[in-house]
């Protein structure tokens, strides 16, 4: 439209350079309120989903599912499931879940589950979504709080019997709680 | 005559183009007159076909370098960008660094969705098509890996190594998306809306938690990289990008996003990507990356042929913002020259910088120190790692030496 114009009224230099100008000034315009576009061309294509399960567990816990599984029981998977890669006690070097106790602060800190994670429901939530190695999100949820609990005991956390669900697995104080700052 | 701007050979950038007599010019001058050559066989018969989707001239020897896996799986693990081997800012889409969890997933888009909800007014599934509908921005972005340059922060002896090798994982893209607070506003957000948490589709369903207040500046679902859709290595079809913070929270092969009034507390940013003090204490959510510079050349495993004079350039960053400036060093620290900076893409972006200098076979060590457009200065390598713990390799953003022997060899030391 605007090459358009010009070339009709090419004679009119004046008018051509007017056309230039606003077309400037719209283009900076918009430049710079890039929110406008936004507003203006709403597709609002969101839809209400069929089926969607909330997989992402936080510390208060509410999204981990009905289930069980204790120390006791998840010994048996663990060896079987984890071993190979993180150690029969937890301490394969490069994959330690277990040990450091009272390490963190001093020059040789060994971050493991025990001595630094600050929640115990982030081990639910990362076994469910990441773990075996190469057979993700295989475990039941009876199993994932099982090898969650064993862990723990590795770590002398919780005790061999006691049963982690979505009740008792937030209550679990990890020892290295209070040892993070939030945000900078 | 060129001007010394600062010791052991800096030259003022105007001087460059004039120091020919001194050793710059390698070109020979061709008799106005010469005749045609044919001497090579590109010369005398025609060459390749076109084809469907190029590649770089194999003469050019263009690849990631640190490849690394996992000892467990092949796919988790990092490659670097050969920073040695480009000029200018973007990174082409085959050198971008990777880091990934649980290998690089192979995902149909049309079974592909991203799913908000959670302190939402409305639950809110979208398509790639959908995405697609939408209005998208266009910015240019570095992107770094927290734990880039962890060999200068681990190793007691500083490691003869290429600067890609060194300091690869970061990278400059062209990134084309929607921003995230369009659909923030589709579905709603509710009072306790203080944070989201983005999940991935990988097999390590990857999942970071972003306070709103970065969610809704400048954060966008990436769709394309420098023009064409993300590659797979890169989070294809989709993947949440934070422009200045840590590469982690960009959650690539995004899926979900759930809007909560807290932390989610995952895996990747309670255990792993949070900085330990000396003291025992660790920061979580420290996102943005600190202002940080390199020469990258010359660089580590280089050397310098010939006496004269050199043009010594680099790349400079910061996740505060801009860069303002960036000095160079030839004596270790002990004078500095301001570099001219050569990038049009200033905010959150790579920025070029150049500067000539003078080599006649002294030893030298060359340096670089950025300045933000917040002020913020690039520490010396002891100010930073006095910063944590021993043990910290993230958000490690020291000065880079590079030693220049009698020889013209070039090598990583720490000065």
């Amino acid at each position: 439209m605007f090459t358009r114009n010009c070339l009709v009224v090419n004679h009119l230099g004046r008018v051509c350079l007017a056309l230039l100008v606003t077309f400037v000034v719209n283009q900076a315009h918009a430049g710079n309120n890039q929110d406008n576009l936004g507003v203006h061309l709403k597709p609002a294509l969101g839809q209400t989903p069929n089926l969607h399960i909330d997989n992402i567990v936080s510390p208060d816990g509410l999204a981990l599912p009905d289930g069980s599984g204790s120390a006791a029981e998840g010994k048996t998977l663990y060896i079987s499931a984890c071993a190979s890669c993180h150690g029969m006690s937890g301490m394969q070097p490069g994959n330690e879940v277990a040990g450091g106790k009272g390490s963190i602060g001093t020059d040789s800190p060994f971050k493991t589950v025990g001595s630094y994670w600050p929640y115990a429901t982030t081990l639910y939530d990362y076994i469910a979504r990441a773990m075996p190695y190469d057979k993700q999100k295989s475990l039941t949820v009876d199993e994932t709080y099982a090898i969650t609990a064993y862990v723990l005991e590795l770590n002398q956390i919780i005790k061999k019997d006691d049963v982690m669900d979505k009740h008792t697995l937030p209550k679990v104080v990890m020892p290295n709680a209070d040892g993070f700052n939030e945000l900078n | 005559m060129t001007e010394q701007v600062a010791g052991n050979g800096l030259l003022n950038r105007r001087g460059l183009l004039k120091a020919t007599g001194t050793g710059l010019a390698g070109g020979v001058l061709i008799p106005v007159m010469a005749p045609v050559s044919a001497a090579e066989d590109w010369m005398t018969t025609s060459g390749a076909p076109m084809d469907e989707y190029g590649a770089p001239s194999k003469h050019a020897r263009l690849k990631r370098v640190n490849i690394g896996a996992h000892p467990y799986g092949s796919g988790a693990g990092s490659s670097s960008t050969p920073l040695e081997k480009l000029n200018g800012t973007i990174t082409p889409n085959s050198l971008h660094f990777e880091r990934h969890h649980s290998g690089i997933p192979d995902i149909d888009p049309a079974r592909h969705t991203l799913t908000i909800y959670g302190e939402t007014n409305k639950k809110l599934q979208f398509s790639y098509e959908d995405l697609l509908a939408y209005p998208m921005e266009t910015h240019t972005y570095f992107l770094e890996c927290s734990g880039n340059s962890y060999s200068n922060v681990i190793f007691p002896e500083a490691a003869d190594k290429t600067v890609g090798e060194l300091n690869g994982l970061v990278s400059c893209s062209e990134w084309t998306g929607v921003p995230l607070h369009y659909l923030l506003d589709e579905a709603g957000l509710n009072s306790n809306a203080n944070w989201i948490v983005g999940e991935g589709a990988d097999a390590a369903g990857l999942t970071r938690s972003i306070p709103m207040k970065i969610a809704t500046k400048n954060v966008m679902i990436a769709l394309f990289q420098n023009g064409e859709p993300l590659r797979p290595a890169q989070g294809y079809p989709m993947r949440l990008f934070v422009p200045g913070s840590e590469g982690n929270i960009s959650v690539k092969w995004l899926q979900n996003i759930k809007v909560q009034k807290t932390a989610a507390y995952t895996k990747d940013e309670t255990s792993k990507y949070s900085d330990l003090h000396v003291d025992g204490k660790a920061d979580m959510f420290s996102l943005e990356m600190g202002v940080k510079s390199l020469i990258t050349s010359p660089s580590g495993k280089m050397k310098l042929n010939r006496k004269g004079v050199y043009e010594v350039s680099g790349l400079a960053w910061s996740g505060a913002g801009g860069i303002n400036q960036v000095e160079v060093s030839a004596d270790g620290g002990n004078s500095w020259a301001t570099a001219a900076l050569q990038s049009e893409h200033r905010n959150l972006s790579l920025m070029r910088f150049r500067i000539p200098w003078r080599w006649e076979g002294q030893p030298a060590v060359l340096q670089s120190r950025a300045t933000d457009d917040k002020g913020n200065v690039q520490p010396t390598r002891a100010a930073a790692l006095a910063k944590y713990s021993k043990s910290n390799i993230y958000h490690y953003n020291g000065t880079q030496s590079w030693q220049v022997t009698q020889a013209g060899v070039v090598k990583n030391v720490y000065a």
